[in-house]
């Protein structure tokens, strides 16, 4: 069974956003880049499934400028045994990635579509649940523990009220949350390896996909900054500055 | 003009909290609201929805296969009724979140996640990067598809009277997806999410069993109770009480958080708190740089000490 796990390139999760002056958009350039977190737990739970023999190839996508292929080569080192880079230069919204994603599906005849519930930069939680939506099939998002039987996987979500458990039919979109599983560390002659495996390069019109038309950012800006709280040195300033505040 | 179609999220019988603050969301565009209630037996969820101030007409979708909320069964449906609709938002919970992006590439459009304001009818504010930058966006044509974020929307008021009508729809429903069960979280506590106090423990607790100074201090306010990531995966509470970017993000009037180092994922869920208060050891904590009111020293005498005082 083919596993196709996408995985995007974004800032750091531990870098400083800084917003461009100008309001139109998000400092980018010269500022570290690294797979989406929740990506790489997509990558990690697709390793898990073929070690437990349960997958048997795992293709690893992406959409993107060249530099993308960065984070392929990252997901090639997890253990992907190809590659496909659809490569765009242009800002790439949901709709649009997951068009060429169903359609790398279907064109793999993959049986299992992982990624991130979200990526972290424009945190739009959407590309998985649309893949499943344009080829009609199930998705389990949310996803802190999965199990694949056969033609079926049992899927334990995380939702606003607790733990749901739904049954698939494959093929299926399972989107990953944090708790399915820790990500392994890297190792050097992992890294060497992935530098030798095949990525193969598509443009949106190989995959028979026109763009859709976007939401367009108009502006981008700052949060509004809290104002500089007091600091009290005991317990008593506290309940009293509380009282102030008619919040006690 | 504009038509919205909201759809209701629920359980057990009740409205979903959120749907009030939906339809606050949903005013800013201006327009017809009406709700969608997709259920086995809508009657008694759809009552509650009628009342919501704003709302012109609330539709009520009865089926079986509708008794618990997966997305891939209800999708064809929505997208069914959104016919004839210019927006159609969800709340942004995890419900919304699962189901708005498959309703909205049945209707081959982009979908606005996690609206924080409505500048009428195709400009929003959303925030990306968790919060660290907020866009002003302008949808393209068609109908827009839209979460709304909870925390930055007040509840509509509940004295209204709408009309409640049903309706059928034919699309047809998979079974590539079966429900099998939720394991709910059951609370005494008031609910985190909609909870006007609420405080939060983190790692600096160190262990499951020292919890019970925040649940004492909560009890004592009437808070709900909340947890850093550090705290969560260091196993001393369950899941659902991650307050962060990758949890549950807070609006409440009150904030506590203690023992909280105040890491970018746990500041960015807590944002739009009205007062945080913060207690830490380590007067270098990033969370003092958020607090309105701070508090350096031992959370195991302090808290105590002021469980005893409030």
């Amino acid at each position: 069974m083919k596993a196709l796990v996408s995985v995007k390139r974004v800032v750091d999760y531990n870098v400083r956003i800084q917003v461009k002056s100008d309001g139109s958009g998000v400092v980018t350039d010269g500022v570290k880049h690294s797979m989406n977190p929740f990506d790489e737990i997509a990558m990690e739970e697709a390793v898990r499934l073929r070690e437990k023999g349960k997958v048997t190839e795992i293709i690893a996508i992406t959409i993107g400028g060249a530099k993308n292929e960065e984070t392929l080569r990252t997901a090639l080192a997890f253990g992907a045994d190809r590659a496909i880079h659809v490569k765009d230069e242009g800002e790439v919204q949901p709709l649009t990635a997951a068009k060429a994603l169903a359609a790398a599906m279907k064109k793999e005849g993959a049986q299992l579509f992982l990624c991130g519930k979200q990526a972290i930069d424009d945190d739009a939680n959407q590309t998985g649940q649309m893949v499943a939506s344009l080829l009609d099939i199930a998705q389990a998002t949310f996803a802190s523990k999965v199990e694949v039987d056969g033609n079926k996987a049992v899927v334990t979500r995380e939702i606003d009220s607790g733990l749901e458990t739904l049954e698939v039919d494959l093929p299926a979109v399972i989107t990953t949350d944090l708790r399915l599983n820790e990500p392994r560390y890297l190792k050097l002659p992992d890294i060497m390896k992935a530098k030798k495996k095949p990525i193969e390069t598509v443009s949106f019109g190989d995959l028979g996909v026109t763009p859709a038309a976007g939401v367009k950012t108009v502006k981008t800006v700052p949060p509004p900054s809290r104002s500089k709280g007091v600091m009290v040195k005991t317990v008593d300033e506290l309940v009293a500055a509380l009282k102030t505040k008619g919040l006690l | 003009m504009s038509k919205i179609l909201i759809v209701a999220e629920h359980a057990e019988g009740k409205l979903n909290a959120g749907i009030a603050k939906t339809v606050s969301a949903a005013k800013g565009v201006g327009g017809e609201i009406h709700i969608a209630v997709f259920a086995a037996d809508a009657a008694g969820v759809a009552g509650q929805a009628a009342k919501l101030d704003g709302v012109a007409k609330v539709l009520t979708i009865n089926n079986a296969a509708n008794a618990n909320p997966v997305a891939a069964i209800l999708a064809p449906q929505v997208a069914e009724v959104a016919k004839g609709y210019s927006h159609v938002f969800f709340p942004g919970t995890t419900f919304g979140k699962d189901l708005a992006p498959r309703v909205a590439a049945k209707l081959d459009v982009q979908q606005i996640s996690d609206v924080m304001a409505t500048h009428g009818p195709t400009s929003f504010e959303r925030p990306i990067y968790a919060g660290n930058a907020i866009t002003t966006v302008e949808a393209p044509a068609g109908t827009v598809v839209a979460t709304v974020r909870l925390a930055s929307f007040q509840p509509v008021g509940a004295s209204s009277t709408a009309a409640v009508e049903a309706v059928s729809v034919s699309a047809a429903l998979p079974s590539h997806t079966r429900y099998v069960k939720l394991e709910a979280q059951k609370s005494e506590r008031p609910d985190l999410q909609s909870a006007s106090r609420v405080v939060s423990g983190g790692r600096a607790l160190g262990s499951s069993e020292n919890f019970k100074v925040i649940y004492a201090f909560a009890d004592k306010i009437g808070a709900g109770v909340g947890a850093s990531r550090a705290a969560v995966d260091s196993g001393y509470v369950p899941n659902d009480m991650q307050v962060g970017q990758t949890g549950k993000i807070i609006a409440p009037e009150l904030y506590f958080a203690i023992g909280i180092s105040g890491a970018i994922q746990h500041l960015a869920g807590i944002k739009d708190a009205r007062t945080i208060v913060a207690i830490n050891k380590d007067p270098e904590a990033p969370i003092f740089e958020v607090a309105d009111i701070g508090l350096v020293g031992d959370l195991f005498q302090l808290v105590p000490e002021l469980t005893q005082k409030v």
